[in-house]
């Protein structure tokens, strides 16, 4: 990706620490110059140009950049994305084939668990490892999961539905 | 927001990141799940010049059981691997209580207990749950390790005792003298908020008898309080009625809490005052009291 920087002279401009990093993202293998304070939601939206990761609160509060690393849900606000280097990232994009949508992008259409889509697609990564981790969960574990992400279309009841919609079918396409 | 400029290092040996600690200059943070760090150089609250990023340094990943008992959790062991732990359910109650209720389930996919030790917030569940539990934090540096109580490793909010050129590697629980159990309650207005109030309890039974009691209490005064008045007057004697009201009095004389918009002061004291009955009328429930009475 390239980034433009304020030109403050030849010193100035050999003190900005520039890092190249390798990752992951969606299966891809990707290359990054970037200087270490770029926020690894800022490496996805505007480096990867993948902008279905959104950034809300920006105060690691929303769960809106909830994005995948290594499997894990974390929050793309609060995370450096040179501390992606040598990682897996995966985002909303990564959830379709080509072909289908995934089972947690199903049931949030058959449970009508979007309102205004803002919160989804951390809701929908967040449902991700919890399924990945326990198939069969109750509608408890199902709140607890993605009681980091908030909603503010008031749309958690759809949401749940949504989410055990999905662990349904994964449990029968196992 | 994205912070201000600085230096990143991330060294593959504790070794090398001491060795950046001790050549860093004035301002060098050690950075481990970054979960409060990041959001302060985000708002600017820190400003490091380097930061010394510990998360390719294997083998500090780990929470396990020493053969003596002592259990010991690395400095990479996140929030969620000690909530997801198949070790600590049968040995360590307050600690498996308090897990799942450390921030939310993002947040403890990437947050460390001893990080949380070392931020030194006095909203931290862990401080008191390690406080209660007699815990220790291991500090390596140029010259070595050393343990430091829990106790006095928390100077003050934010504050902590580490040399610039130290990195907290891990922290230690004591082996329990008997069986363990207390256990962690918290109200938060919602899940990842600060807690309006936390309480920590843990105390170990042999024969009848509370050998050992620690309370630590969350969010109610300018640091993590240890109510070692309560813990005392719980300690030597069998687990009855009668002390846990003891105990509930003292560690809500204890708390100094501050009205603000979670609630008032005296709402936060009888929150105190409540959970520390909760907590320990639970152990009487499951049994810890059953052999007390037989023996009294």
């Amino acid at each position: 990706m390239t980034m433009v920087y304020d030109d403050l002279g030849d010193e100035a401009a050999d003190e900005v620490p520039v890092r190249k990093i390798r990752f992951t993202i969606n299966g891809k293998k990707k290359m990054a110059e970037i200087e270490p304070r770029l926020l690894l939601v800022d490496l996805i939206r505007r480096g990867a140009g993948l902008t279905g990761t959104h950034r809300g609160c920006d105060t690691t509060n929303c769960g809106a950049c909830t994005v995948l690393v290594d499997g894990r849900a974390i929050k793309s606000c609060t995370m450096l994305a040179v501390q992606a280097d040598g990682r897996e990232v995966t985002t909303v994009e990564g959830l379709a084939s080509a072909s289908e949508l995934h089972p947690l992008q199903e049931g949030f259409k058959q449970e009508h668990g979007l309102q205004c889509g803002f919160c989804t697609p951390g809701m929908m990564l967040a449902a991700k490892e919890l399924l990945d981790r326990n198939p069969d969960p109750t509608e408890e574990d199902v709140r607890w999961a993605i009681s980091g992400n908030l909603c503010r279309c008031t749309g958690y009841q759809n949401i749940v539905k949504s989410v055990l919609w999905a662990a349904d079918k994964l449990r029968a396409e196992a | 927001m994205f912070p201000s400029r600085f230096r990143y290092e991330a060294p593959h040996s504790l070794d090398e990141a001491i060795s950046l600690l001790h050549d860093g200059g004035d301002y060098v943070k050690v950075l481990a799940g970054g979960q409060s760090l990041v959001p302060m150089m985000k708002l600017r609250f820190a400003s490091p010049e380097l930061l010394v990023d510990i998360n390719n340094v294997p083998g500090l990943a780990y929470h396990r059981t020493d053969p003596d008992g002592s259990l010991r959790i690395g400095a990479l062991c996140r929030h969620a691997d000690l909530a997801f732990s198949g070790l600590l359910p049968a040995t360590q109650p307050t600690m498996t209580a308090a897990a799942p209720l450390v921030a939310d389930p993002l947040v403890r996919n990437r947050g460390t207990l001893v990080g949380s030790l070392c931020h030194a917030d006095p909203q931290g569940d862990w401080a008191s749950v390690m406080l209660a539990l007699g815990g220790s934090v291991i500090a390596q540096g140029p010259h070595g390790r050393r343990a430091i109580p829990l106790a006095e490793f928390v100077t003050g909010p934010f504050q902590n005792v580490l040399e610039h050129d130290e990195i907290a590697v891990e922290a230690v629980v004591p082996p329990p003298a008997g069986v363990r159990a207390g256990g962690y309650l918290k109200l938060e207005r919602r899940v990842g908020d600060f807690a309006t109030v936390g309480v920590a309890v843990a105390i170990e039974m042999s024969g009848g008898t509370v050998t050992r009691a620690g309370i630590g209490l969350t969010g109610v005064g300018g640091s993590t309080i240890g109510a070692t008045d309560a813990a005392a007057a719980l300690a030597g004697r069998p687990l009855t009625p009668d002390s846990v009201a003891e105990a509930a009095e003292l560690a809500a004389a204890a708390a100094q809490p501050r009205t603000d918009h979670r609630g008032t002061a005296e709402y936060k004291r009888q929150l105190v005052r409540v959970f520390v009955k909760r907590i320990l009328n639970g152990s009487l429930a499951q049994g810890a009291g059953a052999t007390a009475e037989r023996a009294a």
